[in-house]
């Protein structure tokens, strides 16, 4: 494997995390509030439909990431009145949640676009182009930053920029200002909170709005910008492997961006190593290192090294007493 | 607010879920009407297929089988507080015993290898599901997020195990040599013609058995009474004596060993081998079972009949109106999950008032009690 192989290996984990890490800082939001989510999967199918179907009628894909927005707070939504308002139980209703738009895309996709639930492929305007950053053409032939600027940093759609950005932007939110705090708090003591005379139930919709419009943007990448047009059930187990990392990266923003890009090489490396015998081991089952993120959560959880706790109030309904 | 009283029994355990699942189809008829279709004549054919005739009904209740034990994989885990998210990969490793019983033992007879059957694929179930169960118990990692990703490490070690061990030479797509012999299960359709094609075999005796087998232990032994103990508050279940720890674990793999007896139904039953993805999300079809039966083996019976017949209702709607394709089936089913699951409080409070309501004599309690209240 050269130098080259090795830049195409990282730039393809790149765009294998971008979803991964747009998700996992959506259920961030979700789960530092108190409110587990395992919903992630189901809002991200929903807005890679939304994105899919609104893209391919207008050709545009501005209007198609505002449907995967949209779309995925709406599942959000039905997940917070679940869980806040109606104090039900949050794994179950986030189960629902991830069948109700598992079933949902399905029908409508084959009713609307007749393909067997698939949706045409976006036209020319439908579709985040990749971008390439200035001069990337140019130092393309100068060794080692040549190849790592033009084909590992630059050359991908604004989607993947956004899921990074939205890392330290996360950080900040999350440590420096009133509603990280609040945030933070509501997830740890929510009485605390209460008491303070900020509401809980705002707070933890607020959050979960959060959490939509990241999944929508997760599911837009899926449908017009990675991929072109909507597939059924096409994000594939992403939403479980960003809950994994999630706790991986023990509810922290800048850590997530690690365990989603440790993710995400390992898919990568999958599909590179289809069949490829590795010195010494021979050739490595790829189900091996698909299975890979959940063996290591489960050992992570464990405790076999280091220790995963989450937030405190996580998955209990707060009611307010008289 | 103080004047709100728990309903009556049978409005609690009926009527309620009834209610649920009348708004559950309630949606599910908008959807099919906003796809231009017309929701009564789905229901229709979706009623006629699951219970018009004797192929419909054999279909049903085979799939009510699978649905019975998941559903009971479900609620016996539940009654211990415990969320074992877990039963479609448990099913999945569970047909390795099933395969393996039924390969070994093709030369001898059904009698013996239904029970060994059995036997093997809940043992499997069990272990899968005893891992975490032990890794709640000892390590404190919650079994909800460890059962998901449980199913993932099946799906992965099954598709290996397929496509590299169990694949015998020559065969391209990735399954299990079959059985021939005795390991295939007999149908019932070989002694009553009246089932048509339907794959309903023996295996449903031990759904019957594994209900009464559940009822039995949750309600009539120490087991079942420390579970439900544990389930309402483990502190009290640790302060009388009981070992939660202990009882995690056997719980999670009595319940893992429900969802393995799925696997000897579809894999010596129908497939006679085992192939890629047998257990196509029944797993996940116990947790509605479960909610909507309300934990309770006959609830359980009821409703994965109910489910069944939306399965094989929602087969034969497929046929009749293409349109319909069985992720409505889908759909359905997460409108279940959701209404009697998490949101159970979006009906609850109105029946409630609706039963003060509409009994006067109850009303003039509630206005007396609530007089009596503000005087003291």
């Amino acid at each position: 494997m050269g130098f080259e192989d090795i830049i195409s290996l990282l730039a393809a984990t790149v765009r294998l995390t971008t979803p991964l890490l747009l998700a996992c800082l959506a259920g961030l939001f979700s789960e530092r509030s108190g409110i587990f989510d395992i919903g992630l999967e189901g809002k991200m199918l929903a807005g890679a439909f939304g994105a899919a179907a609104v893209a391919a009628v207008t050709g545009n894909m501005w209007l198609g990431l505002l449907a995967a927005i949209a779309l995925s707070v709406f599942m959000a939504m039905l997940h917070a009145v679940a869980s806040i308002t109606l104090k039900g139980n949050q794994i179950i209703s986030g189960v629902a949640i991830n069948f109700l738009a598992q079933g949902l895309t399905a029908v409508l996709g084959l009713a609307w676009f007749h393909q067997g639930g698939r949706t045409p492929p976006p036209p020319p305007g439908g579709r985040f182009p990749s971008i390439t950053l200035p001069w990337a053409d140019q130092i393309h032939g100068v060794p080692i930053i040549g190849p790592i600027y033009a084909v590992l940093i630059s050359g991908h759609n604004l989607l993947v920029y956004i899921a990074f950005l939205a890392v330290p932007v996360t950080w900040w939110v999350l440590y420096r200002t009133r509603f990280g705090l609040r945030l933070r708090a509501v997830g740890e003591n929510p009485k605390a909170v209460d008491t303070a005379g900020i509401s809980v139930y705002r707070l933890r919709y607020q959050a979960l709005l959060v959490t939509g419009v990241l999944c929508g943007f997760a599911g837009a990448y899926f449908s017009i910008a990675q991929g072109s047009g909507f597939v059924n059930n096409m994000t594939a187990g992403d939403g479980y492997i960003a809950l994994a990392a999630l706790i991986f990266a023990k509810w922290k923003p800048v850590p997530a961006m690690f365990a989603t890009l440790l993710f995400g090489f390992l898919d990568a490396l999958q599909i590179r190593l289809q069949g490829v015998p590795l010195p010494i081991i021979g050739p490595i089952p790829v189900q091996f290192i698909q299975a890979l993120p959940y063996i290591l959560t489960c050992v992570l959880l464990a405790g076999f090294i280091g220790k995963a706790v989450g937030p405190k109030a996580g998955g209990v309904p707060y009611t307010k007493e008289n | 607010m103080s004047a709100r009283r728990p309903l009556p029994h049978w409005a609690d355990v009926a009527l309620l879920p009834v209610l649920n699942l009348l708004l559950a189809l309630l949606i599910s008829g908008i959807v099919i009407a906003l796809i231009g279709q017309n929701p009564f004549d789905a229901l229709r054919i979706l009623v006629y297929g699951a219970f018009g005739y004797g192929e419909g009904l054999g279909f049903t209740l085979h799939f009510a089988t699978d649905f019975v034990f998941t559903g009971l994989a479900m609620a016996f885990a539940a009654h211990a507080g415990l969320f074992n998210i877990g039963a479609e990969g448990q099913a999945y490793v569970a047909g390795l015993g099933a395969i393996l019983v039924g390969l070994t033992l093709d030369h001898t007879s059904w009698l013996l290898v239904l029970p060994l059957a059995i036997i093997a694929s809940s043992a499997l179930g069990a272990f899968w599901a005893f891992i975490p169960g032990y890794l709640q118990a000892k390590r404190g990692s919650h079994v909800v997020i460890t059962t998901i990703m449980f199913n993932f490490i099946a799906s992965a070690l099954m598709i290996y195990l397929l496509n590299y061990v169990l694949k015998p030479a020559g065969v391209q797509e990735p399954s299990s040599a079959n059985v021939v012999a005795a390991g295939k299960i007999p149908q019932l359709r070989q002694f009553f013609p009246f089932f048509g094609y339907a794959p309903l075999n023996m295996t449903s005796i031990f759904a019957v058995l594994a209900l009464i087998f559940s009822y039995v232990v949750i309600w009539h032994t120490k087991l079942g009474f420390a579970m439900r103990v544990m389930g309402l508050n483990p502190t009290a279940s640790r302060y009388a004596g009981t070992s939660n720890s202990r009882l995690i674990m056997i719980v999670m793999a009595i319940s893992g060993g429900f969802a393995g007896m799925l696997a000897v139904n579809e894999v010596l039953g129908v497939q006679s081998r085992i192939v890629m993805d047998f257990t196509s999300g029944y797993g996940f079809v116990g947790i509605a079972v479960a909610l909507m039966g309300r934990n309770h083996p006959v609830g359980i019976a009821l409703a994965a009949i109910l489910f069944g017949a939306l399965y094989q209702g929602g087969l034969e709607l497929q046929f009749e109106m293409p349109a319909v394709t069985r992720d409505m089936i889908v759909v359905i089913q997460a409108l279940v999950i959701m209404f009697t699951g998490a949101m159970e409080g979006l009906l609850r409070p109105g029946l409630e008032n609706a039963f003060i309501l509409f009994r006067p004599e109850r009303k003039a309690e509630a206005v007396k009690r609530e007089t009596v209240g503000t005087e003291g």
